[in-house]
């Protein structure tokens, strides 16, 4: 009739699924004690500190071994082409996503061992903003303050909030029907309830017109004066304006941890210019092409009046300005434009890519 | 939780759903009501419950449908992911505004009986233990449904799976109440069918075993949502 063991398991089925409520609300519940040692080595003025992140899917890495770390305060640009891995790391920093290995740690929190506390001191703006459409601003913003639960005065904050933002005059309108750069600010209005110390915005200014990306643009700015901020983006002029750092990803790896202004000397690759030339053409070109430490010398063809504009290569460590107008004005060629090329970030940044998709394949091969 | 709870309710009502699953909920009792005791000229309210548990069996994947997938659709969920709560407390959340909906329109349904007071007498023991395995077995249905939600983002996908599983529970439990008793097999079934566990709340007893049965049975689907979550966190 009955197997034995099914017997047993009758018998004892209250007593079993009591045992397996305690298993579960036991392990659930435990909390990994962080050891004091810890907390005596962590130095303050390190806000995120990333270490060999990894993640994969399946055998696909979106993140191979990032490290890094960000100073309280830094305004750091997250730049990379799309599908680089920006979001990924963006994800995991926010504890939306797990890392496959690797540690995080957020003002000194260690995400796995105590991801609310971690996740306190965060906001987030993810590239889709969080909007529940049937909501009003007001009635959005009210319920991300409780989720959240902040402890802050609630009037006080969400006013204050809507200020920074400008959200005052659609407070009341549903978010269904707004537009998509106020859409924009209600996000990033929800990132900042709280008064979290790290904002964190992916990015925050696509899709917005211009006008509405200056703005976006001044308020990271002057959020930068009280927080830490990490924001993506594809966009170089945005790192160039707002960011203090860059930190470059390509294919799921770190390319480049920089300071904005210090980028353009990373690159060994000499200088080329523009140069705009009055002149005989021919004349000019053989006068340059005859010029001690010039590498190589083309005419575009463009020209105005009698002027036409030439790219200029000097030779790996010399600098042919002083020389090149020296040349110029013994020969009576009078020199209107010059102007070095290749040296702006968005050739900056497509020679890194471009680099480091070049070794990627190398080492493939 | 709170937060989300206050939410889910408020989304019940901004939409249409709450308001046709109360509709529909309402107008079909009312007719089961005729049907079952005022027609039937029968003071009994265990077969108005039972007709009322298989209804909620078909009707509340409307309410949960949406909890999980339209989170997942239009991309909220990362601002409950990111919040500093726990994930239970949101999975919670979620399910006790269901619960308190799906309550709310059993309880009006109850209303009914009183209307029979003046001619019948109802016993009030056999009516709360109704009312309490209906409310039991629709806790189990919304867990199923939350846990159904949280697999797809595709609403009607989350409400037919859901009506798939409870229509599988239900008919393990129509099989089961043919077996032989004694026969091993039942024991299985009795193991995993919702339906045969309310017969002694349906009697007027109180059964603790079988409280504890649906408590557990809502519990493990809960925690699979979590679980689910959880998974995603690791796997995208």
């Amino acid at each position: 009739m009955t197997p034995l063991f099914l017997h047993y398991f009758i018998k004892m089925r209250v007593l079993l699924i009591i045992c397996l409520y305690l298993y579960v609300i036991i392990s659930e519940c435990t909390i990994t004690p962080r050891d004091g040692k810890e907390g005596l080595v962590e130095v303050l003025d390190i806000m995120i500190k990333v270490e060999n992140l990894v993640k994969r899917y399946g055998a696909n890495y979106a993140l191979n071994d990032v490290s890094f770390e960000i100073e309280e305060g830094e305004v750091v640009g997250l730049l990379g082409p799309n599908g680089a891995g920006k979001s990924t790391t963006m994800n995991i920093l926010t504890g939306f996503l797990a890392a496959s290995s690797g540690e995080v740690e957020i003002g000194g929190v260690n995400i796995k061992e105590d991801p609310i506390a971690a996740k306190r001191m965060i906001g987030y703006l993810p590239e889709q903003p969080p909007l529940y459409p049937d909501m009003t601003v007001e009635e959005y913003l009210g319920f991300v303050y409780e989720l959240k639960g902040c402890a802050l005065e609630r009037e006080a904050h969400l006013e204050e909030i809507m200020g920074v933002v400008k959200l005052g005059e659609v407070r009341k309108r549903l978010i269904r029907n707004l537009s998509k750069g106020y859409k924009q600010r209600v996000g990033i209005a929800q990132a900042l309830i709280g008064d979290p110390k790290v904002v964190i915005f992916d990015e925050p200014t696509v899709g917005l017109d211009p006008k509405q990306i200056l703005e976006v643009r001044n308020l990271i700015r002057s959020l930068a004066k009280s927080h830490t901020v990490i924001l993506s983006t594809h966009i170089l002029a945005e790192v160039q304006s707002v960011c203090k750092r860059v930190l470059i990803i390509n294919r799921g790896r770190l390319i480049a941890d920089k300071k904005t202004d210090e980028l353009a000397r990373t690159l060994e690759d000499t200088v080329i210019y523009r140069a705009k030339i009055a002149g005989p053409e021919r004349e000019v070109l053989s006068a340059l092409r005859g010029m001690q430490g010039m590498k190589s010398v083309t005419a575009t063809g463009e020209k105005e009046g009698d002027a036409s504009a030439f790219l200029l290569e000097g030779a790996r460590g010399i600098d042919i300005r002083k020389p090149l107008f020296r040349l110029l004005a013994e020969k009576n060629y009078p020199l209107m434009e010059l102007a070095p090329t290749g040296t702006d970030l968005e050739s900056i940044f497509i020679r890194l890519v471009e680099k480091s998709d070049a070794s990627a394949d190398g080492a493939r091969k | 939780m709170l937060a989300i709870y206050k939410r889910e309710m408020r989304s019940f009502f901004t939409s249409v759903i709450g308001y046709v699953f109360l509709v529909l909920y309402l107008a079909v009792g009312g007719a089961v009501f005729c049907f079952t005791t005022l027609y039937a000229m029968s003071a009994d309210v265990t077969s108005f419950y039972l007709y009322m548990m298989i209804f909620s069996g078909l009707i509340l994947p409307i309410l949960t449908m949406k909890s999980f997938s339209e989170e997942r659709k239009i991309r909220t969920e990362a601002l409950l992911l990111t919040a500093p709560v726990p994930l239970w407390s949101m999975v919670l959340g979620k399910f006790f505004a269901v619960m308190t909906v799906f309550s709310g329109a059993i309880l009006v349904n109850s209303l009914y009986f009183i209307f029979l007071t003046p001619y019948a007498f109802v016993k009030l023991a056999i009516l709360l233990g109704n009312l309490l395995a209906v409310l039991l077995v629709g806790m189990v249905f919304i867990s199923i449904g939350l846990f159904v939600s949280s697999l797809t983002e595709n609403q009607l996908a989350a409400a037919i799976g859901t009506i798939a599983i409870i229509l599988v529970f239900l008919c393990i439990g129509l099989v089961n109440s043919l077996l032989p008793s004694g026969y091993w097999l039942r024991y299985i079934f009795d193991c995993i069918s919702i339906f045969s566990r309310f017969q002694s709340y349906t009697n007027g007893y109180f059964d603790f075993a079988s409280l504890l049965y649906y408590l557990s049975v809502c519990a493990a689907f809960l925690y699979f949502t979590v679980r689910v979550y959880e998974r995603r966190r690791y796997h995208g």
